[in-house]
């Protein structure tokens, strides 16, 4: 897919994520919108995936370590062809396969359950560390929260995979720069991200706007590029993109829209979709 | 009298990692700076590819074996039982238990008899903790025999296996032609009539001891090796209950949500009889030599013999 297209999918994503938390009455839609470009390139240009074959052996693997962006995950899944899109409605519904945070053995696609922050990189490196073990080609990214670094299991990750240099791993980090109780500044600063990653041996990628196709682009081309070290990259993104009433408000964290909130959010999405068709 | 082989059910861990090793090329073993006292050193000097240090950092260590299981590896993670079921106990219930990975845990120095080091190593805690995670199967071997066969069923089994073992030398027991582990199979090691003594890990050589004192005094006692805790063969506990009418369990844990415990949802759900729990009561360890423990502690064979002749009266 060209950007222009990847950019309409991503906001076909955003949809998914807001009619997925308001069925759901609950969830978090604020960072599944801001890392909703990276699903998208992700799951539509960057991994080696098959919908048909969810469990191919050689398929790159994503994990979601901030799993309560999971809609955004499901959203990008269905709409890849995992699951049917329809099913986005039943997020978060007694005996729905799509629980409020990723769940491997009943959701096609997830290549780990996560929700408890922290764990879910250290998995990631667990699969590069495999993949390198077996000789396999396949490719690990892993998505972080900013406000997910400031558990110290992701250093105990980051330390493991750089001395590794596993050179397989890409470590993304949403850098909406909210978190539940605020501004991650404000709560227990987290910067410099870079220097922290550089610091553990990786090789550091400024992404300056994680929502921008062009530049996601530039940045996991570069990642491919990186020989004999993990990468990390650090996208400045914006929390609750695309929906104008959620855009850079820590309270959207984790709160699912009414029935008014919700049709204001789908005409937004609306509008950016039209212009994105005008292109 | 010959002196009785002792051998820690560490080494036999180590041992068989080495030996299934040779035949399970995807076994691949993860350690958090203790490969020697783990005794998982055997195998990293063997398969020094296959041997992968985390470091200090058990939490990161039980989710990298999650990870590796997702490879298509079969992880066996291995650090002290305080560090492996305490440290990372929600590592272990969300990145391995929730997706029923095939994970094996191999958590050494657990109990009492970890000795010198004191309370803060001696886990008495850790069966309770993993027996609170759905699919977790718990394997707690009596002796070096055992424990080599624990090792075997538990990389035969596909899913999340916790393997307890020991420090201290003890008592080879299961040295003979007739022995056989099958998983979530207790064992009776011995038949009675007056009480049953349901007993698991190295305290099953202790009950033993303290049914042969007892025999002296004309008590028959039945005793019972629990191995599996998880899953627990309740149908040989109640069995053995209905004959005897009373029973005494027996762990190097704490009293509190492990094999007495564990017996008891049993008991109480289909045949209500007096049991007598003999363990950890509700306190910290003490550094002390593991021989010395056992006997403060009253989980020697004189130890469990006293327990039971006290509750029997």
């Amino acid at each position: 897919m060209n950007n222009l297209e990847l950019s309409r999918m991503a906001n076909e994503v955003r949809k998914g994520i807001i009619i997925s938390v308001h069925s759901a009455k609950a969830g978090h839609p604020g960072g599944s919108l801001s890392a909703a470009d990276i699903f998208t390139y992700l799951y539509f240009e960057e991994m080696n995936i098959d919908p048909a074959n969810p469990k191919m052996e050689n398929r790159d693997r994503f994990v979601l370590s901030k799993g309560h962006t999971a809609p955004g995950l499901y959203a990008a899944l269905a709409h890849r062809g995992f699951f049917p899109v329809e099913d986005l409605t039943t997020l978060r519904h007694l005996g729905s396969y799509l629980q409020g945070h990723p769940c491997l053995q009943h959701v096609p696609g997830v290549d780990m359950s996560t929700g408890s922050l922290g764990q879910g990189i250290s998995a990631a490196v667990g699969m590069a560390l495999g993949a390198k073990m077996s000789g396999q080609d396949f490719r690990v990214y892993t998505l972080l929260g900013d406000g997910e670094i400031q558990e110290g299991q992701v250093w105990e990750a980051a330390m493991f995979a750089g001395h590794r240099k596993l050179d397989n791993l890409v470590v993304i980090v949403d850098n909406n720069g909210l978190q539940i109780d605020g501004d991650i500044e404000d709560v227990c600063s987290p910067y410099p991200i870079d220097k922290k990653f550089e610091a553990f041996n990786f090789h550091v990628i400024d992404l300056a706007d994680g929502n921008d196709m062009e530049q996601i682009r530039t940045a996991f081309e570069e990642a491919r590029k990186v020989k004999g070290m993990p990468v990390a990259i650090v996208a400045h993104t914006l929390k609750g993109k695309g929906v104008s009433f959620m855009e850079g408000e820590a309270g959207w964290h984790g709160k699912a829209p009414n029935d008014e909130q919700y049709e204001i959010a789908m005409a937004d999405l609306e509008r950016i979709g039209e212009a994105l068709c005008q292109k | 009298m010959s002196e009785v082989k002792k051998i820690a059910t560490r080494e036999a861990f180590g041992s068989a990692l080495v030996e299934f090793g040779e035949k399970c090329p995807d076994l691949v073993v993860l350690d958090a700076d203790l490969a020697g006292a783990t005794k998982t050193e055997v195998f990293k000097k063997r398969f020094p590819e296959r041997h992968i240090d985390c470091g200090i950092a058990e939490a990161n260590m039980m989710c990298i074996a999650a990870g590796l299981s997702l490879a298509g590896k079969i992880p066996v993670a291995s650090s002290f039982a305080m560090f492996a079921a305490g440290r990372a106990y929600e590592q272990v219930r969300n990145s391995i238990g929730y997706p029923h990975l095939n994970v094996k845990i191999g958590a050494t120095h657990a109990g009492i008899t970890v000795g010198e080091d004191g309370a803060s190593h001696q886990c008495n805690e850790d069966i309770a903790l993993m027996r609170t995670i759905p699919g977790m199967t718990i394997l707690n071997p009596s002796d070096a025999v055992e424990a080599r066969a624990c090792v075997l069923a538990a990389l035969e089994y596909e899913g999340p296996v916790y393997m307890r073992f020991g420090r201290a030398a003890v008592p080879v027991i299961n040295d003979n032609a007739e022995y056989h582990f099958e998983m979530g199979k207790g064992t009776l090691l011995r038949e009675g009539s007056d009480v049953t003594i349901v007993a698991t890990g190295i305290m099953v050589n202790s009950a033993l001891e303290a049914a042969e004192m007892l025999a002296a005094e004309g008590i028959s006692a039945e005793v019972i090796n629990i191995c599996t805790i998880k899953p627990l063969d309740s149908e040989l506990i109640v069995k053995s209950a209905k004959k005897t009418g009373k029973v005494v369990t027996a762990e190097e844990h704490s009293i509190i949500g492990g094999l007495g415990s564990a017996v008891c949802e049993a008991l109480a759900e289909s045949f209500p009889a007096p049991v007598y729990r003999i363990g950890i009561r509700d306190e910290f360890g003490q550094s002390g030599s593991a021989s010395v423990l056992m006997e403060w502690y009253e989980l020697d064979g004189k130890g469990v013999f006293k327990q039971v002749r006290e509750f029997l009266k």
